[in-house]
């Protein structure tokens, strides 16, 4: 049984009691336990099932390495999966459940699987997936589907806020145990600005547990001293529970900073990312302790030793009663002397080298602890709880040479410095054999902007365990420690039976002999073998298991460890939050919202609205009960009959000027626009180096150096930008400049039969007559009060003239044409209306019938790319022999038999199926409505040599199995003459 | 996340300012020119490990695009310039001559 001990636990306040559920279960830790100390201290040692096998899990560690306690954790709002109990702080309220098993922790029905693995063998998934497949589909997928998988995905939106903290420092230093605290001290009495962080709640690392005297005072004076000193500094941070989670290109470090998950009822944000740019940073993060593999070194109880001392010591709990510990190496005797000075039972340490005969290892003797040398452990026993060892020979075959009995077993296969904060910039490794571990090369760094290294490692994080060789200048007392054996494989002759029960990746339920098949069949590269076996890759990313697993490799593949290499360590070091990841960016400040100068009239006026790029503009403006369809109908009846009225402010304008603006303006479109004489109007494509269509709008000269360019609302940015692309770094000796001035005006489509009539009504100093300013025209002048520009376009069919007025004027422009346009029923309509008036009208829309792989030619607009130019931008790749293939589809009009609306993005059907089964096709709708002005669908769309096959009838593809029927007609629906614009 | 000093503002833009060109120095062919020339031009990138010529914009800046040499492997910046050139200059070649002896423009 694991229990609380009567005394100690430095990091406890045993006068705190806090009450916390696991399970439903009522249980009571003390203020400073993780959950994880608390559960073992009320003797649930049993947190959870693995990932395949659903084999009964314990407590393995003490840190964030830790593969198996993984929790949901909190209730609704607060939900979060896959939680780690050795990391989470425990507060008063928590609650906890565990994970991945059905119907109770307890007695799990997925366990069968265990009697199922060799049925479940390496690569499995890939294996079962090729062949054979009826057997994956109706066999294994259910099954898997059932029992797989981890925590539970949160159902409710996250109740908590989350924050983003932007810093740049000179040094950042990662790790604040003995190392990290030296090196902030060092860079803090030089003046540097200095940020050192911690992930956990407490400072000093490993030494407050594994001892060493320092200049005369115990490691924890030293470590008060000098956080003493540093308090001092005025140029030093300090941030506990802040973990550095990714380093990145030229000084960019993410850290991850716990504020409130500790106190969830306070205000503050629950998790701080800090965006940190340091000069340099120094990575102090420690080492791992690796297990060891013996058969059955995942029953709940076998613990990693530093691990097991950290509870007694940390949290004055005890994880077992009577302990065996089992090592290649001094440091697990740290463990075995602890415990027995708690008053706990260790009745045998059990050494796998011959001989056992440093410092720690006669300090243990003497305490009368037995010390078997050259043994392993052959098997461990007990299913749900360690029950006892049988002990062998480590230099055969596992024969068991006696049993003991005990509920735990502590083990150390040596240490792994933590070189994951090296690794993700580019920090090369180097193995290191006589400490059996990789750790940085440090000629082979990250390196900055200026080509030296940004990142420098110190203490374990760079294999100097010995608080001698992280304080080489302190006076140092503590044991010397004997060399390690690297033992991975124990016993190392273990048969298959002892080998497909020896655990490397715990979460994941990888074992020695998974990696052995793996190399058998054929996997080489350690990559490869990692994705096959599923080795490493679980939420804990092979903290644990990725030295083992690859030593195993290397054994099996006979080749030594650095010429197998590791795999590739990507940030985050452990998992971040979401939450985090988005800090404030949600809700209303998910991402800025562009607001016309009328805004606010749809807003009041019952607006439904739609984003248009980072715009919102209005899609109808639905009165009383009305529908969205309704009010659209509406809108467009009005418009066509009297009087619709648009805000078109988010059109992009843009300004080009300049002697060289004209032959500037022929390069971006494919038609003229030199010879467009001032006062006049011209429709335009604008395609991109690769021919394709990327915009299109009406060009107006405004005089003789200068255009105004008009763009689709969302290819202002993007289409200015590729103008100052093609000036800036092609063309840099033309005399052009651009400006874009979207936002200074404010712009409205008068549309209707009514139009001229209500600008009229408005007076002005402008004549608006059809004479004066005929249809492509444009005019400067003032309509009522307001300085207006007027340009008679249309692109709805109507009589139309798009006024525009500066932005400040807006809305009192807006308000002036409704009172006016009163007596003819003046109607604002919205995106819909427009895009079916379009539609009607068979004029194209960026984004409907283009989509980055068509070209004009392919929507019958050959008359608007000039025959005459020597170049302009895509006229080279129209001359690719893809983009003159007569087979390419083509733009028609389609109308249903029925007169129904076709399906959204539906297939014209042709006979036959292509290789993958699929209905062969023979063109696509690209747009389609019902149109309120003739009663029913129309449609757009490219087919397969449509233009010659008009009244040919197709059938297209719904989401069932019905199909549609429909005739190729011509894309203008509404007035083919064009008559009712050009009044 | 790169750090790229603008020549055009002088400020060390972090990459969140900057919106990348791809590779820089490309010769355009235009109507007239061969299928391989202009396949080329289109489609055809160094995409070196190690020393490369890019496009950047101070997007979120001043606006300007500048070109930048830098190793794609080890992440070192030789020096940033200006775009209205057709080569980079001579400073820079000595820049990345000094780490790579070897190296020479193709
Ligand atoms: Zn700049």
């Amino acid at each position: 049984m694991s229990t609380r001990l009567a005394t100690g636990g430095r990091l406890v306040d045993r006068g705190a009691q806090i009450e916390f559920s696991f399970n439903g279960k009522r249980l009571q830790g003390f203020l400073g336990d993780t959950l994880a100390s608390a559960l073992l201290a009320n003797g649930q040692m049993l947190v959870g099932r693995s990932f395949k096998y659903h084999r009964p899990r314990g407590i393995v560690a003490s840190g964030p390495e830790e593969p198996n306690a993984l929790v949901n954790l909190g209730e609704a709002g607060r939900f979060e999966p896959n939680q780690r109990a050795t990391t989470t702080e425990l507060f008063a309220g928590l609650s906890a459940r565990s994970q991945n098993h059905w119907p109770s922790l307890e007695f799990d029905i997925g366990a069968l699987n265990s009697y199922a693995a060799r049925v479940l063998p390496a690569g499995f998934y890939y294996k079962t997936f090729i062949h054979p497949r009826p057997f994956w589909k109706h066999v294994f997928e259910p099954i898997i589907r059932h029992s797989a998988g981890l925590g539970a995905a949160p159902k409710d939106r996250d109740a908590d806020r989350y924050e983003h903290f932007y810093v740049h420092v000179d040094v950042l230093i990662v790790g604040g145990g003995v190392a990290g605290l030296q090196a902030a001290l060092k860079a803090g009495a030089e003046g540097k600005r200095v940020l050192l962080v911690e992930q956990t709640s407490a400072w000093g690392g490993r030494a407050p547990v594994d001892g060493g005297d320092i200049d005369g005072t115990t490691a924890k004076e030293w470590i008060n001293t000098a956080l003493q000193a540093l308090g001092n500094m005025p140029n030093v941070a300090l941030r506990t529970r802040c973990m550095g989670a990714g380093v990145y290109d030229h000084g960019y470090v993410l850290a991850y900073e716990h504020v409130a998950d500790h106190t969830p009822q306070t205000d503050a944000p629950r998790h701080r990312l800090w965006r940190i740019r340091a000069g340099h940073v120094v990575t102090a993060t420690g080492a791992i302790e690796r297990p060891l593999s013996f058969a059955g070194n995942d029953v709940p109880g076998v613990m990693l030793a530093a691990a097991m001392r950290d509870y007694v010591v940390n949290f004055g709990v005890s994880p077992g009663d009577r302990t065996v510990v089992v090592t290649n190496n001094d440091d697990a005797y740290r463990t075995a002397i602890i415990l027995h000075q708690a008053g706990l039972s260790v009745p045998c340490i059990v050494d796998a080298r011959p001989q056992a005969d440093g410092e720690l290892a006669m300090q243990a003797k003497a305490l009368g602890i037995r010390v078997a040398t050259g043994a392993g452990i052959a098997t461990v026993r007990g299913g749900k709880r360690v029950t006892g060892v049988a002990l062998c020979r480590q230099a055969g075959e596992g024969a068991t040479t006696e049993e003991i009995a005990c509920d735990a077993v502590a083990m150390s296969g040596g240490w792994s410095p933590v070189v994951h904060l090296w690794s993700h910039c580019g920090g090369k490794l180097v193995w290191d054999d006589a400490r059996a571990c990789f750790r940085p090369d440090p000629d082979r760094p990250p390196r900055g902007a200026d080509g030296e290294a940004f990142v420098s490692v110190t203490g374990a994080a760079n294999g100097d365990f010995a608080l001698a060789e992280i304080l080489p200048d302190a006076r140092v007392e503590e044991p010397s420690e004997a060399p390690l054996l690297p033992v991975w494989m124990m016993p190392q002759g273990a048969g298959v039976a002892k080998r497909a029960k020896m655990w490397l990746d715990f979460q994941n339920d990888v074992k020695v002999s998974d990696v052995q098949l793996a190399a058998r069949e054929g996997y080489e590269s350690v990559e490869h073998t990692k994705r096959y076996t599923t080795l490493g890759m679980a939420t804990d990313q092979g903290k644990l298991s990725n030295i083992n697993g690859l030593a195993v490799l290397s054994h099996a593949l006979n080749a030594p460890i650095p010429q197998v290499g590791t795999t590739t360590f990507r940030p985050p070091y452990t998992p971040i939050s979401m939450g985090a990841i988005a800090g404030e960016a949600r809700g209303d400040i998910f991402q800025p919202i562009r607001r016309t100068p009328i805004h606010d009239w749809h807003e009041e006026n019952g607006a439904a609205f739609e984003p248009v790029g980072q715009w919102r503009r209005p899609y109808c403006f639905p009165r009383g009960q009305e529908s969205h369809a309704e009010a659209v109908a509406r809108e467009i009846t009005a418009t066509r009959t009297s009087l619709g009225l648009l805000d078109a402010s988010t059109l992009g304008k843009i300004l080009v000027r300049g002697p060289d603006a004209g032959r500037f303006m022929d390069m971006l479109y494919t038609n003229m626009m030199s010879s467009l004489k001032p006062g006049r109007c011209r429709y335009g494509l604008m395609c991109n180096e690769n021919g394709f269509l990327m915009d299109d709008g009406v060009v107006a000269r405004l005089d003789e150096d200068t255009f105004l360019v008009h763009t689709t609302t969302g290819g202002a940015d993007h289409i200015h930008a590729h103008m100052e692309d093609w000036l800036q770094c092609e063309w840099w000796d033309w005399q052009v400049f651009t400006a874009n001035v979207t936002e200074q005006w404010a712009q409205v489509a008068v549309v209707g039969p009514n139009a001229r009539k209500v600008l009229e009504k408005l007076g002005g100093d402008l004549d608006l007559s059809a004479a004066a300013l005929p249809f492509m025209g444009w005019a400067e002048g003032r309509i009522g009060d307001f300085r207006a520009r007027v340009f008679r376009i249309s692109f709805s069919g109507e009589l139309s003239f798009e006024v525009a007025v500066p932005a400040s004027r807006g809305r009192a422009f807006w308000k002036a044409l409704h009172e006016a346009g009163a007596e003819f029923g003046a109607t604002a309509y919205g995106t819909e209306a427009l895009h079916v008036m379009r539609a009607e009208k068979g004029f194209i829309m960026i984004g409907d019938e283009t989509d980055g792989t068509v070209i004009p030619q392919d929507l019958g607009l050959d008359w608007a790319i000039s025959g005459k130019k020597e170049d302009y931008l895509g006229k080279r790749a129209h001359a690719r022999a893809h983009m003159t293939d007569p087979a390419r589809w083509k733009l028609v009009g389609l109308q249903t038999l029925d007169g129904s609306v076709l399906p959204d993005g539906s297939y014209a059907l042709a006979q036959g199926r292509n290789a993958n089964g699929q209905r062969n096709t023979q063109g696509r709708v690209t747009s389609t409505y019902l149109s309120p002005t003739l009663g029913r669908g129309i449609a757009m769309g490219l087919v397969l040599n449509g233009p010659e096959r008009m009244g040919e009838v197709l059938s297209f593809n719904t989401v069932g199995e019905a199909t549609v029927e429909a005739r190729i007609v011509s894309p203008v629906f509404y007035d083919p003459e064009g008559e009712k614009q050009n009044v | 996340m790169l750090i790229l000093t603008c020549p055009n503002c002088g400020l060390a833009a972090d990459e969140t300012e900057l919106s990348p060109g791809g590779e820089a120095h490309l010769k355009r062919f235009g109507p007239g020119s061969e299928d391989a020339d202009f396949e080329g031009y289109l489609f055809h990138r160094a995409n070196p490990k190690g020393v490369h010529f890019e496009r950047w914009r101070h997007a979120y800046g001043c606006g300007k695009w500048f070109l930048a040499a830098r190793d794609t492997a080890t992440l070192e910046v030789f020096g940033t310039y200006p775009a209205q050139t057709t080569e980079p200059p001579a400073e820079i070649i000595t820049r990345i001559r000094a780490r790579h002896p070897d190296w020479s423009p193709t």
